[in-house]
């Protein structure tokens, strides 16, 4: 049961780290046909403008369309939650579409307001999991049949549509796991 | 929905995760120096993670002479409403008040660099004061944690700034990670006067030992002109790379810069890096022979 870690750009190392330690098989993914030889995805955070531009220029991005139709769970951190989304606010940018829920860039400000906070998230126990925001952006609507799975300051910064999982902010970058146990059990259910 | 709410006791701003994390998103990515919004813009469409504004690029500064300064406000402003990626300026090693100015601007990272004329020719800025993290440049692993103590949250290895000529940034990179292999297998007892020799902060070079590499990401400058150039940095263990004047001072910026985020994307994928090269119609900048230049015409000496 793999789980890949869309590698083309962006803290994709990291991702690969916590997932192990979470006890998945993660491993790196850059091409098509290693998209499509993943049980479950990940896209991690970096540029959503490059890694979006990167998905068209070489047909990962078709590739992440094509696992998707077959089911595959796939979790989006900050640039990754803007590239699922369907609605991106004032923007044209290319994106995946795969879920219903329209986002706004860089919605708390700029680098210098990047921030950490404790935040409780639905479906994970033991308390709020430690948040790090960084330039991120936030879920502005839930369409159909997605739902917030927590908020801070009124604002949605992760949700869940079956089998795709965003986050606003960066569980990769803190020691805590349990934002990674809720994706491979989504991935071990298969959805 | 979630039912609970935040604790508004548990927000803390710009923490050292904050700054080292944003570095963690720009790898695998190409950071192109720019000095206008056309150029901005260039590089954005190009697959860039990020841009440096400056006044002028490294070659130019070179070529022209004169003190090197902060870029005009009104152009790093421009720069940063045209593009939505992270915008990086530079300001003088040493000089803490044009830092303070960046950052109340709202640029995303500061270069203290040493591609501007040096502002202090003894200390660096003290880098955990600001809200806004910084990149360093370094020849050396000690230089390198000298800038981390100090609160650098990236560091990129210097090169040759404007020279298109690879040979330094090779150097410096190859320097620093033999010395981390060196240090990771050092005894314990060892590590204190090491930390000495090298004029090193004694905590850094522990982590150093422990873990085999930097505490923040290494990224590559300084002479990157040529797809090929990018990869091989990459492959040396660079983990992102900032093009300077490669890009604006080639024939054709834009397919360049395309090319350079290709081949940073695949680097490790002979067959793709080829493919990033064989798509290049115009000429690579000139470059020089760093062997020629004397002491004072090398950037990459400033900095202590």
């Amino acid at each position: 049961m793999k789980i890949g870690v869309l590698s083309l750009q962006g803290d994709f190392a990291e991702h690969i780290v916590a997932l192990r330690e979470a006890g998945a098989d993660a491993a790196a993914v850059k091409k098509p046909e290693d998209v499509l030889s993943c049980a479950g995805l990940v896209i991690p955070g970096g540029e959503s403008t490059t890694i979006g531009k990167l998905c068209v220029r070489f047909g990962v991005g078709e590739a992440i369309q094509e696992l998707a139709r077959r089911g595959a769970p796939i979790w989006g951190t900050c640039a990754g939650m803007i590239l699922l989304a369907k609605e991106i606010e004032e923007s044209d940018q290319w994106r995946l579409g795969l879920m219903d829920i329209a986002v706004r860039r860089n919605a708390f400000g700029r680098q210098v307001d990047s921030f950490e906070a404790d935040v409780p998230m639905a479906g994970v126990e033991g308390g709020p999991v430690r948040a790090v925001f960084i330039r991120a952006p936030h879920v502005t609507r839930v369409l159909d049949g997605a739902e917030a799975l927590a908020t801070l300051h009124d604002k949605i910064i992760a949700a869940r549509q079956g089998q795709f999982l965003v986050t606003a902010f960066h569980p990769e970058l803190t020691d805590d796991r349990r934002v990674q146990e809720y994706f491979i059990g989504m991935v071990r259910e298969g959805k | 929905m979630s039912e609970q709410s935040v604790d508004k006791s548990t927000v803390d701003q710009s923490t050292w995760r904050n700054k080292v994390g944003l570095a963690e998103m720009l790898r695998g990515g190409v950071i192109m120096d720019v000095t206008t919004p056309e150029q901005a813009k260039i590089a954005e469409d190009a697959g860039a993670v990020s841009v440096m504004a400056l006044e002028r690029v490294p070659a130019d500064i070179r070529a022209e002479g004169g003190v090197a300064r902060m870029a005009d406000l009104p152009v790093i402003e421009r720069i940063m409403e045209v593009v939505t990626i992270p915008v990086m300026a530079k300001c003088r090693i040493g000089h803490f008040a044009e830092a303070q100015v960046l950052e109340s601007v709202g640029v995303d990272f500061i270069d203290e660099s040493e591609v501007l004329t040096p502002a202090d020719e003894k200390y660096h800025v003290w880098k955990h004061d600001f809200k806004v993290p910084f990149v360093c440049g370094c020849t050396c692993l000690a230089e390198a944690l000298r800038r981390i103590g100090e609160g650098a949250a990236m560091i990129r290895t210097k090169g040759e700034a404007g020279s298109g000529n690879i040979v330094e940034a090779t150097r410096h990179m190859r320097t620093v990670i033999s010395e981390m292999n060196r240090i990771k297998e050092l005894r314990q007892e060892e590590l204190m006067t090491t930390a000495k020799e090298m004029g090193a902060p004694f905590d850094l070079v522990q982590v150093i030992h422990d873990s085999g590499k930097l505490p923040v990401p290494n990224f590559s400058a300084g002479g990157i002109a040529t797809p090929a150039d990018a990869a091989l940095m990459m492959q040396l263990g660079a983990e992102a790379v900032f093009v300077g004047s490669g890009i604006f001072k080639s024939e054709d910026p834009a397919e360049r810069a395309a090319a350079v985020v290709h081949a940073i994307t695949y680097y490790e994928d002979p067959a793709e890096v080829a493919k990033a090269c064989r798509g290049l119609r115009g000429a690579a900048m000139a470059g020089i022979d760093v062997s020629k230049l004397e002491d004072h015409e090398r950037m990459a000496t400033r900095g202590w």
